[in-house]
């Protein structure tokens, strides 16, 4: 008998320590099975970032980098002027990539740093109980906006895609989602362009991953899907904004569709 | 300039520390600007090209530390540099760094506080320097030059203490150590020893996953670590103190300072010599590990300690918890950008002696070979 399919070598088999439900097994899985397709286990460096996937050495069996909140971006920049032929990746959440680290990242992709950066967006701090992020959407509730984030209080949300792809540093900028088979799968293509543009030390790439909290969306996983697909896309339009392969660039944040 | 390290160079400390530092195998070098460390960034900025390393201007002292934090954990010798309130601004790098253990030189060139303060000699950042700075419980190691040739010379040893116990190791200056051009020879044969780093991220090829992290969540780790880390301090105590005694011998009143102000007391002794006063110096060159057997053992003979600085009185503080009731511990200091005369440390001393104001001292001009209005002597 022949096995067709089997968890990749680079993940841990360990019990998860996020929430049933949550984005962040899928993405850690799409990064695992790229690192043994491609046998760059042992050239890759990971950043760990603060937030729930703070532990995400636990389950990539690679060398990898815990960051403090913020600075995945500046500490993956040391690392790779020191390994240049690394392949350096960040794995950041939208509180730690776009609230207190907004600063490292415009200046890591304004720098054309050549790492790869993965941004987990779902819109909420998850490890602190559901607080307001910087990615919530208008109206949406968390502990900190209890009757919904309300612009003239909260202010809008800040869409990273968009607003890096102003930067003439930044060389390939995707945002897809987890929401469904084809876009977990659309996902994995885009974690892999992000690679391929370090490998070709072509500079800065980003990939924004709408992902699920269901936990703290206060919802069923199933509807938490459907919440992305329904309410995220709307303020976060899935697409690619820079390609140097396809010289799709898009200052002011125009997407094309993938 | 060329590194030909067999000849004096008119360096101010700044330049003196970054050419040490390239010349010790530091290859990576992140900073930000501010006065008065600029010449050493400026310093850096050309030279690091020239021998094929990196150099990179951070968009903040907080991104620095954490460049330097990644150069640190990917293996290679870093350093980086800041005063005051760039320095307050890496505190959180800093604890990262000693949390996770990675080896790290952190020039602070000391100027006035608090707040944004000035741009003129401080030692006003002793506590933050010493006492960890950052959250947890941990150490710097804290060495304090007192002129352009000791900045070049402890830069060696900075790295080589940093490697041997992977450690943030803070060279403490201040504005006027910084900006004076002095005469500075490089060892002609640096004696940096470069070590094995098992650890290091470089991509686990052939080998098992390293992990760089200051994150125990699981109950017990944590202060398992932080033991760990206590005896390593332990070590370092037991190793590594370095200190300067000058006229000790059968001195009435030590004198206890660092940096700037050691140089003003060794020319407030100087001044001294032939009046019958006894006046003796111990300069501290490790901040942490602090000399507390030396000053115990002065404490034994000693009349009194007086301890000279340009802040309201922190290193005094170290001195009399050494000390403890063995001997008085007097305070001469001054604050935002004062920096103390040898006159005005003489006055102290005598007062000390004489509280009354009974005992007078007609105090001797600066010897004429040092030049009229020279403020510092050189240290021989």
């Amino acid at each position: 008998m022949q096995a067709l399919y089997s968890a990749p070598e680079t993940l841990i088999r360990t019990p998860s320590h996020y929430c049933p439900g949550c984005g962040h097994g899928i993405a850690h899985r799409l990064l695992a099975e790229i690192i043994d397709e491609w046998g760059i286990r042992g050239k890759t460096i990971g950043l760990a970032p603060v937030g729930c996937s703070v532990l995400a050495y636990n389950y990539l069996d690679i060398d990898m980098c815990e960051a403090a909140h913020g600075r995945p971006p500046a500490i993956a920049t040391g690392i790779k002027r020191v390994h240049p032929d690394n392949i350096v990746f960040t794995y950041q959440g939208d509180g730690d990539l776009a609230a207190i680290g907004m600063a490292e990242i415009v200046h890591a992709a304004s720098r054309a740093e050549n790492i790869t950066v993965i941004f987990i967006n779902n819109a909420i701090y998850g490890m602190t109980n559901g607080q307001l992020a910087p990615t919530t959407l208008l109206n949406q509730r968390t502990t900190t906006t209890p009757e919904g984030r309300d612009p003239l209080a909260h202010g809008y949300p800040i869409r990273i895609c968009e607003l890096l792809a102003t930067l003439e540093g930044t060389s390939f900028l995707a945002r897809t989602s987890l929401s469904s088979p084809k876009n977990v799968s659309q996902t994995k293509e885009a974690l892999k362009k992000g690679f391929k543009t370090q490998i070709e030390k072509k500079g800065f790439s980003l990939i924004e991953v709408l992902s699920p909290c269901p936990v703290y969306w206060r919802m069923s996983p199933v509807e938490s899907l459907k919440f992305i697909e329904e309410e995220m896309t709307q303020t976060f339009p899935l697409g690619v904004f820079k390609d140097w392969e396809k010289a799709i660039s898009a200052p002011g944040g125009q997407a094309t569709k993938v | 300039m060329k590194s030909s390290n067999n000849k004096k160079h008119l360096l101010t400390g700044n330049e003196a520390a970054a050419e040490a530092a390239i010349l010790a195998g530091c290859r990576h070098y992140y900073g930000y600007p501010i006065t008065p460390q600029n010449e050493l960034i400026n310093h850096m900025a050309i030279r690091m090209p020239q021998v094929g390393g990196t150099f990179l201007q951070a968009e903040s002292e907080i991104a620095a530390i954490y460049m330097a934090y990644g150069g640190a954990a990917a293996g290679a010798r870093v350093m980086t540099s800041s005063s005051g309130p760039g320095i307050s601004l890496m505190q959180e790098g800093i604890s990262y760094l000693a949390g996770s253990e990675l080896p790290c030189v952190i020039v602070n060139v000391q100027r006035g506080g608090p707040g944004l303060g000035d741009i003129s000699p401080s030692q006003a950042d002793y506590f933050q320097a010493v006492k960890g700075g950052g959250h947890g419980d941990y150490h710097n190691i804290v060495l304090a030059p007192a002129s352009a040739q000791e900045i070049a010379d402890l830069v060696y040893d900075a790295f080589d203490l940093a490697d041997r116990y992977r450690n943030p190791v803070m060279l403490l200056g201040d504005a006027q150590l910084g900006q004076m051009m002095e005469p500075v020879e490089f060892r002609k044969t640096p004696r940096t020893h470069q070590t094995v780093k098992r650890w290091a991220l470089t991509g686990a090829e052939g080998r098992a996953r390293n992990i760089v992290k200051s994150f125990y969540p699981v109950k017990g780790e944590l202060e398992t670590f932080n033991i760990r880390l206590q005896r390593k301090y332990r070590a370092i105590e037991h190793e590594e103190v370095r200190y300067e005694e000058v006229n000790t011998q059968g001195a009435e009143i030590i004198l206890v300072a660092y940096g700037t102000c050691a140089r003003i007391c060794k020319e407030a002794i100087r001044r001294a010599s032939g009046t019958g006063l006894q006046i003796g110096l111990l300069r501290p060159i490790t901040l942490w590990p602090f000399p507390k057997e030396p000053l115990r053992r002065l404490a034994k003979k000693a009349r009194a300690f007086c301890v000279v600085e340009m802040s309201a009185g922190q290193m005094v503080e170290d001195v009399r918890l050494a000390v403890l009731d063995r001997c008085p511990v007097h305070f001469y200091g001054r604050m935002g950008g004062g920096v103390p005369s040898s006159r005005e440390v003489l006055k102290k001393v005598l007062n000390i002696l004489a509280p009354e104001g009974t005992l007078e001292l007609e105090i001797p001009e600066i010897p004429t070979e040092l030049g009229k209005g020279l403020y510092f002597s050189t240290i021989p």
